[in-house]
């Protein structure tokens, strides 16, 4: 076997043509806007601009997938903002924007690819079609996609309202629902990926559809999913990291809670032989949660951060701040529970499921029930 | 026989313990959910007027109005302190050891014991095996040992990733060094010198300068955050602590002085900015400082952070027409008035006091009917109260300009008897030059009896036919009726209806009545337009909306509970910037404390600890190979069988 000449190939030579012309293909777009919106960035957001064109490089290297998404998102993304021409109104009236590739069209076809998604993922687990799940997964890949594009195409968006009304998709409760969407999808595709199993897609779109099903009453109902401006408060580089790492937190925490509740059916002897092994939904369900509170340190110590240059000081016992907090004991608890105490099944489970409540609290109701310095997504 | 165990050996083992961290974990996240549901440091008038005096007075003594700085929270913290620093004094030996050690004294016995071992057959000389063994591993990133042993075994002891125990030391390290930054930046020195009667918070509403050394922070003072309201052009050396009902006056090493205060406003009305310009000035300065802080961009001098925080009135000038609507004169008088300043009104028992207490230069409101329009800009708007002898007040909030309300012009002035209450509306409709003065001159109008008379006699002349004594009923029923409606209104009417006409007429009698109202106060609006040099109004459907709308306003004006109408004419702007003004020594310990937690958490999750002994045995051709891990997950089943499968391969191939 050839495997048995035990040199292991550096990480840069195991990177082919194609991922050359990836990373290029990334810096010279990174370059691309450098160059043209150089003005409309400080110092941190240009670090921002080249840290993303590294981290989405290294993330396309790792996972091809990514990579493909990635080229996918900018290829139909330029189309959009070409189609523009400059000018809001085409949004409305050129065919391709507006059934397609407007911010509005691309997340309602989101909105539809997941629920199809959804839907696929179940059929597949009562047919047991690996067929079928494979479907599932390119609508799950494909609403992805269409959701990138929908905040790619309203960043422009926003800046044909008003030069000074622009800014990054992710400022109010309809962006971060989108933006959750997005996250916990890839967070699950990874998965998918690295445990090999189809069998766990309709459980997590369930949380996810969830979040469309939000999305979509805001939009009919609140007309929240019209582009504002700003608040002061809000205008600042650290929403471009803060927002983002929360958000992988949340997703990661929605994706084990839903993996906790295939776990605890398939102990219940529902589904059972449909769904992986209980020892491999219990070490998703840990891996999602590590990586969950990883994130949430990281954007709650950002977020730290941000308070003490917004509020004038790090940390003021908000109740957004608080309700953070609570979150991270939490899954602290959690943590310690599992690594150090060696505890597996369904306690933790059980614990993982009423995390979701305490998560959700922390990201919903304390908009909702609660007032506070945060309040930049009432409903 | 086991030794006794000591007390404090025992209280170290519980304090030390996981189950004591996790569920000191738990209490401080139930805990801290009460200052979430709980207002917290709201002014103590508040808590009463919402709970009672009862619950108001638990509430305090459980610290629950400031949970987060109340002593039995601050003990909770602290023992997650103490807890987790026993907790790393306790393991961090045992880490560092494991993090070193290569365990090459294993002995055969024990490894074959473990749940991951395997044999694999070999033909291949010992040394021959060691360099193959060598290579594998350096190629597989383990670090190694080798050992010799007695009856002629090799074991290769080697680890991978042991690091991952310095990330267990690196984040509850970190919990001890955060919290104690924030211990730094909390106001525990003040808690002490409170206890100790050295100081004591101040609840008179005097001049800074006057508040007395015991109330007062020190320039010396380590950790603070006050605030600083300043009014243009004005300047200040002292900002403000909030503490309970009362407050602490904090001396800085310098001054500011605010010259401008500004908000940006986007297209849509939604402020944009707010910035001030300060000066600071210090005699250890040269030259005064000249900065400008806005929300997000503070400015930090001598270690002190200061921060745009908020805005109000300072002290605008407004210019009122005041309108007397018990007096009989038709036109307002002006009056002035300085934002947070008083005046007063009337003499004598109906003296009354006017309190100036806010402008308001923008209002963005949402005025459409289903409330699903866009919000806009409406203008400035003022609120006043007005105190009579006794003290009683009623807050009055008026628009300066009328507002657009189901496509008709009002002036809106809104009435509340306490702060709990809503404001109730008064809507005074614009005329044709969008002016108020339309329907105060048709209310004098009205209410003037000889133009009573006037209005019902000319009503009366239009009368078709020429039945004079039905004209004359007419007309004596029409003054009648503006007299009615002129003392008390629509309630007024309805209860002569009520007293007169039978029920089943009654809907019919107040129709008709209304008509005739309305009718009447047209030609009353006619006449006070001729009075003012004013050509006639149109009847349109407009006009008639104006007159209905002046009617309700009339009626309404019963309620609003003061004869006095302030219409703001003009104002000159003065604002005051609200400075929030920190120094946290703790600030950097948190950040240092919070990088630590950051890499502990990574080394803890994403490195992978691995053991893996390789007992060469030539006597029996055999390579025992065991593999452990301090984490009993699927990975190290798949990274055994890995490891497995190529050692099999390897050592067999090459045989």
């Amino acid at each position: 076997m050839s495997t048995l000449s035990v040199k292991p190939t550096s990480f840069w030579q195991s990177l082919s043509k194609f991922d050359w012309i990836y990373a290029v293909l990334l810096l010279a777009g990174g370059i691309f806007s450098y160059q043209r919106y150089a003005g409309f960035m400080d110092i941190y957001e240009v670090s921002f601009l080249f840290g993303a064109v590294a981290l989405f490089s290294y993330l396309g290297w790792r996972w091809s997938a990514i990579a493909r998404l990635v080229l996918g998102v900018a290829v139909l993304s330029l189309i959009g903002v070409y189609s523009y021409h400059g000018d809001l109104a085409n949004g409305g009236q050129r065919f391709l924007l507006k059934f397609l590739l407007a911010s509005q069209s691309a997340v309602m076809w989101m909105n539809v690819l997941f629920v199809l998604a959804m839907l696929t993922y179940w059929l597949a687990l009562f047919q047991k079609s690996a067929f079928t799940a494979k479907v599932a997964s390119a609508l799950t890949w494909a609403a992805t996609l269409f959701g990138f594009v929908g905040l790619m195409v309203r960043w422009y968006e926003s800046y044909l309202i008003a030069p000074d009304v622009g800014h990054i998709p992710i400022s109010n409760l309809y962006e971060v629902f989108i933006l959750f969407c997005l996250i916990t999808s890839l967070l699950y595709l990874h998965y998918e990926k690295l445990f090999n199993t189809r069998q766990l897609g309709g459980f997590v779109l369930v949380v996810i559809n969830a979040a469309v099903g939000f999305i979509l009453w805001y939009t009919f109902d609140r007309h929240a999913n019209e582009i504002q401006p700003l608040v002061p408060a809000l205008q600042s580089y650290w929403m471009k990291i803060h927002v983002p790492a929360n958000f992988i937190g949340y997703g990661a925490f929605s994706l084990a809670a839903m993996v906790a509740g295939a776990y605890l059916l398939a102990k219940h002897g529902v589904l059972t032989s449909r769904l992986p092994a209980p020892h491999v939904l219990d070490d998703l369900m840990y891996k999602a949660i590590a990586v969950g509170f990883a994130f949430f340190t990281i954007a709650t110590i950002l977020g730290a951060m941000w308070a003490a240059e917004a509020w004038g000081g790090y940390w003021s016992w908000d109740p957004k701040e608080t309700w953070a907090l609570i979150v991270w004991l939490n899954y602290a608890a959690w943590l310690h529970l599992r690594l150090m105490k060696g505890l597996r099944g369904t306690v933790l489970a059980w614990w993982a499921l009423v995390g979701l409540l305490v998560t959700t609290f922390a990201f919903l109701g304390v908009n909702m029930f609660l007032s506070g310095l945060h309040s930049y997504g009432t409903l | 026989m086991k030794a006794p165990i000591s007390l404090s050996q025992r209280v170290y083992e519980l304090l030390s313990s996981m189950r004591f961290a996790v569920s000191l974990l738990t209490l401080l996240g139930v805990a801290s959910i009460i200052g979430t549901v709980l207002k917290q440091n709201e002014p103590y008038t508040n808590y009463i007027v919402k709970f009672g005096q009862f619950w108001f007075e638990l509430f305090e003594m459980l610290g629950l109005l400031d949970v987060y700085h109340a002593a039995w929270f601050l003990i909770i913290l602290l023992f997650l302190v103490v807890s987790t620093t026993l907790c790393v004094i306790r393991n961090a030996p045992l880490m560092i050891k494991e993090w070193q050690v290569y365990k090459e004294h294993a002995t055969e016995k024990s490894l074959r014991l473990f749940g991951h071992q395997a044999s694999v057959t070999t033909t291949q000389p010992v040394a021959a095996l060691q360099t193959q063994l060598s290579d594998f591993l350096t190629a597989e990133r383990y670090t190694f040992k080798t050992r010799q042993q007695d009856n002629g075994d090799v074991l290769i002891a080697a680890k991978l990733g042991t690091h991952q125990r310095l990330g267990y030391i690196f984040t509850h390290v970190a919990i001890v060094v955060i919290c104690f930054g924030g211990l730094l930046d909390g106001n525990l020195p003040f808690k002490v010198q409170e206890l100790l009667g050295w100081k004591k918070i101040e609840t008179r509403d005097i001049s800074s300068r006057k508040v007395p050394a015991e109330s007062r922070l020190g320039v010396d003072n380590l950790s603070f955050r006050a605030n600083m309201t300043l009014p243009e052009g004005e300047r200040d050396n002292v900002a403000f602590v909030r503490v309970r009902d009362g407050y602490l006056v904090q001396d800085l090493p310098f001054t500011v002085a605010l010259k401008d205060f500004r908000i940006e406003h986007y297209a849509t009305g939604m402020p944009k900015s707010f910035e001030s310009d300060i000066v600071i000035t210090d005699s250890e300065l040269s030259k005064p400082i000249e900065a400008t802080i806005r929300v997000n961009h503070p400015y930090i001098y001598k270690g002190i952070a200061i921060y745009q925080s908020d805005f109000q009135d300072g002290g605008s000038e407004l210019k009122f027409k005041l309108w007397d609507l018990a007096a009989s004169n038709q036109d307002g008088f002006d009056v002035d008035g300085v934002v947070s300043q008083k005046g007063s009104l009337g003499d004598g028992a109906q003296k009354m006091t006017v309190e100036f207490n806010e402008f308001r230069q923008f209002n963005i409101l949402n005025l459409s009917a289903d409330g699903k329009g866009k919000p806009h800009n409406v203008g400035p708007n003022t609120t006043l109260k007005l105190r009579n002898a006794s003290g009683q007040a009623r807050e009055y909030m008026s628009y300066m300009q009328p507002l657009q309300l189901d496509g008709r012009s009002y002036f809106v002035s809104g009435m509340r008897e306490t702060v709990q209450d809503e404001f109730k509306y008064l809507r005074i409709p614009a005329d044709d030059a969008l002016e108020i003065n339309g329907f105060m001159h048709l209310r004098q109008t009205l209410r003037n009896e000889q133009a009573i008379r006037d209005i019902a006699s000319q009503v009366a002349k239009q009368m078709p036919g020429d039945n004079a004594a039905l004209r004359a009923q007419f007309e004596q029923s029409l003054q009648h009726l503006l007299v009615t409606f002129k003392q008390g209104g629509y309630s007024e009417l309805s209860r002569i209806i009520e007293s007169a006409v039978p029920k089943d007429q009654r809907e019919q009698a107040a129709q008709t009545y209304l008509k005739l109202l309305n009718r009447a106060a047209l030609q009353g609006y006619q006449m006070s337009r001729a009075q003012r040099q004013l050509p006639p109004v149109p009847e349109t459907q407009e006009t008639a909306m104006f007159i209905q709308d002046s009617l309700n306003a009339m009626n309404d004006l019963f309620f609003y509970g003061t004869p006095y109408y302030f219409q703001l004419k003009n104002y000159t702007l003065k604002q005051a910037s609200g400075f929030q003004l920190t120094r946290s020594p703790g600030q950097n310990w948190v950040y240092f404390g919070s990088v630590m937690l950051v890499l502990g958490i990574f080394a803890m999750f994403y490195i992978k600890e691995r053991r893996l002994w390789l007992l060469i045995k030539p006597a029996q051709q055999e390579v025992l190979l065991a593999m452990s891990s301090n984490r009993k997950n699927m990975d190290l089943d798949q990274d055994f069988a890995r490891v497995q499968q190529q050692l099999t391969a390897l050592l067999h191939t090459t045989a």
